[in-house]
């Protein structure tokens, strides 16, 4: 593990909602995170429960017209996001936070080679000459890896596969240098074995950079091999958060308790995996109380009534559930 | 139309790239003799007056419909025949030329750069430039082609102009709809969200991610309305809403051999051929463009 530094992102009681015909989606809603300096923290939670649309708040890319940022602060090195005009987050995306997506076969222009886009990506950075931005673009392959950059510069899409994409992807991500990196389920797409190398590739760049990244995923096994702390987000809140060991061994909200049951082992003979009944709640109806507590089989009139708040229920490690408050014993 | 389908859908997956894959075997498939329908056809259109054995609209009735030089009774002076004033038919063929690629190239441009340039901003922007633009588009379509020449002949007079006004405000609609289309698709994909990400501006992101995407099936489209703006030239012509006579226009020369089918076949049949020809090479000529303009499909 690095040792982490100074807080970068900073994420404060952040509402997004979604104005559609049904009416209004709380897609996020009040969430709070920070990540620092080298550090990874871990964004996990089922389909729909919000962390992609928090990854676009924080660059500021919500669907538009319907999406709007309601509510909340998102401080990059001290600085809030949510006032700035949009001219003025062009010069920060791609420059001091970026952002690699889940599927490499779109996230390149299938009519241009690597190298091309490569060239455009530095060029919104940096105007340069044609030769000296191909030769940061060759650098740029070089660093992450890429085999032999100087051919793969002349490649289409389709003459590379789904790891080298994704690895072109991220030298484009991080053409600009960047402090922060979101990355949202960058290795689902690829199979096993390029998944850990480009898990390891991306811990690497991290140890040299000190870039602070927020890794969106579903895949507690990711989480474990890649993430300092982790968040978990269950309908647009995040209901608990800690260090990944503290939270894996000892997860102190049922959802959280429920999702690790859910995930096959290889050490446990069970004979049928425990999968948690029924549905989120509709992200534009939602209870008054708990929106854990038609699912949570803990569940008492209190968690009904009440939205818990956040209890400190170890180092660094916060649940909002009705039982970690502290003068209950736990689950 | 079912040609002008993503070319994204059609392309196979290019299994193993050969290892020095840069274009290549490209040229070795261009369709030759659409190719060389077109050349000859440009040319002659430009050099119409070099080749052209007579004036296209010099009479001479005493040698009226005289049949091609191959028929009995046709003679090497007037290879192609002559038609009902006497005048020369291969003359008024390679001057017809002009008129129709005239027409055909400068509505194509006119039109098809509109189309392109709205069907982006509707197709990018969406809501409500997307439903203003659309709603435009099923206006125009729903107008019929003749009646919109007609109204402009009347309005702005016979001649070049006017038809290539009429022909542009017919076909823009039809570029727009489905270059909008096409924008749908490639906006949908991560790379242009991506471009997002590191900072683009939409204008930048239209030029370099969306433009070069849809280009592909723009020039399909620029190649295969070729075809249909000679036709609807013709079609105009035929009609007498089209080029004033004398100036030769293949459709106005089929129009005019119609009531002569039976004893003078020429008349209609040649310049019917000229348009058929011109119009087949431009299509095939399209198909091999949007094979060669896919990245993917270059390669094979």
């Amino acid at each position: 593990m690095i040792e982490p530094g100074a807080v970068l992102l900073d994420v404060r009681d952040l509402h997004t909602y979604l104005h559609t015909r049904w009416g209004v989606v709380k897609a996020v809603d009040g969430v709070s995170f920070s990540v620092r300096e080298g550090e990874t923290l871990g964004l996990v939670g089922e389909s729909g429960s919000g962390k992609t649309m928090t990854a676009l708040s924080v660059l500021r890319l919500v669907p538009q017209p319907a999406g709007r940022i309601v509510k909340g602060q998102i401080l990059l090195e001290g600085d809030d996001l949510v006032t700035k005009s949009e001219y003025q987050m062009r010069r920060v995306r791609g420059r001091r936070i970026s952002m690699i997506l889940q599927d490499p076969q779109t996230s390149l222009n299938p009519v241009f080679t690597a190298g091309d886009q490569l060239v455009e990506a530095l060029r919104v950075q940096h105007a340069d000459s044609r030769a000296n931005l191909w030769q940061r673009a060759e650098d740029a392959l070089r660093r992450v890896r890429v085999a032999a950059p100087e051919q793969r510069m002349r490649d289409y899409p389709h003459q590379m596969s789904g790891g080298m994409k994704q690895r072109v992807v991220g030298a484009i991500a991080l053409a600009g240098e960047p402090r922060v990196l979101i990355a949202d389920e960058p290795t689902t797409a690829l199979d096993a074995t390029i998944q850990l190398q480009y898990l390891t590739l991306l811990k690497d760049i991290q140890s040299r950079t000190r870039l602070a990244m927020l890794f969106i995923t579903h895949d507690f096994g990711i989480v474990a091999r890649m993430c300092d702390r982790v968040a978990v987000m269950y309908a647009g809140r995040i209901v608990e958060s800690g260090p990944v060991r503290a939270l894996f061994r000892t997860p102190r909200h049922p959802y959280t308790e429920a999702l690790m049951a859910s995930v096959p082992r290889m050490d446990a003979n069970v004979a049928r995996l425990p999968s948690i009944e029924g549905q989120p709640p509709a992200l534009h109806r939602l209870p008054a109380g708990c929106r854990f507590a038609a699912r949570c089989r803990y569940a008492e009139d209190r968690c009904r009534r009440e939205y818990p708040p956040t209890f400190v229920v170890g180092p660094a490690h916060e649940a909002a559930c009705w039982r970690a408050e502290p003068s209950r014993s736990g689950p | 139309m079912s040609r002008i389908e993503s070319p994204i859908a059609l392309a196979p997956p290019a299994i193993g790239a050969a290892s020095d894959a840069r274009p290549r075997a490209d040229l070795a498939r261009l369709p030759w003799t659409a190719f060389v329908i077109i050349v000859v056809a440009v040319l002659v259109a430009v050099f119409a007056p070099l080749i052209a054995p007579y004036s296209p609209t010099e009479q001479s009735l005493p040698d009226k419909l005289l049949p091609p030089a191959w028929e009995e009774g046709g003679s090497t002076n007037h290879l192609l025949g002559t038609d009902l004033l006497g005048r020369d038919v291969l003359s008024r063929l390679v001057y017809g030329a002009r008129v129709s690629l005239t027409v055909a190239l400068s509505a194509l441009l006119a039109g098809g750069g509109v189309g392109l340039m709205l069907g982006i901003l509707s197709g990018y922007f969406g809501g409500r430039v997307d439903g203003l633009i659309m709603r435009v588009v099923d206006a125009t379509l729903t107008f019929p082609t003749i009646l919109i020449a007609l109204l402009l002949t009347v309005s702005l007079g016979q001649g070049l102009r006017t038809i290539v006004i009429a022909v542009t405000f017919i076909i823009w609609a039809r570029f727009a709809r489905i270059v909008r289309g096409e924008v749908l698709v490639v906006k949908a994909r991560d790379f242009v969200a991506l471009a997002r990400v590191h900072g683009c501006s939409d204008l930048r992101i239209m030029a370099v991610h969306v433009v070069p995407n849809v280009m592909n099936t723009f020039m399909v489209l620029l190649t295969l309305h070729v075809g249909f703006v000679i036709i609807v030239e013709a079609t105009l012509s035929f009609l007498g809403a089209g080029i004033a006579p004398p100036t030769p226009s293949w459709g106005q020369m089929v129009a005019d051999g119609r009531g002569h089918i039976a004893s003078a076949w020429w008349l209609s049949v040649v310049p019917g051929a000229a348009i058929m020809l011109v119009v087949l090479a431009f299509n095939l000529f399209g198909d091999w463009l949007r094979d060669w303009l896919d990245p993917r499909l270059r390669q094979m």
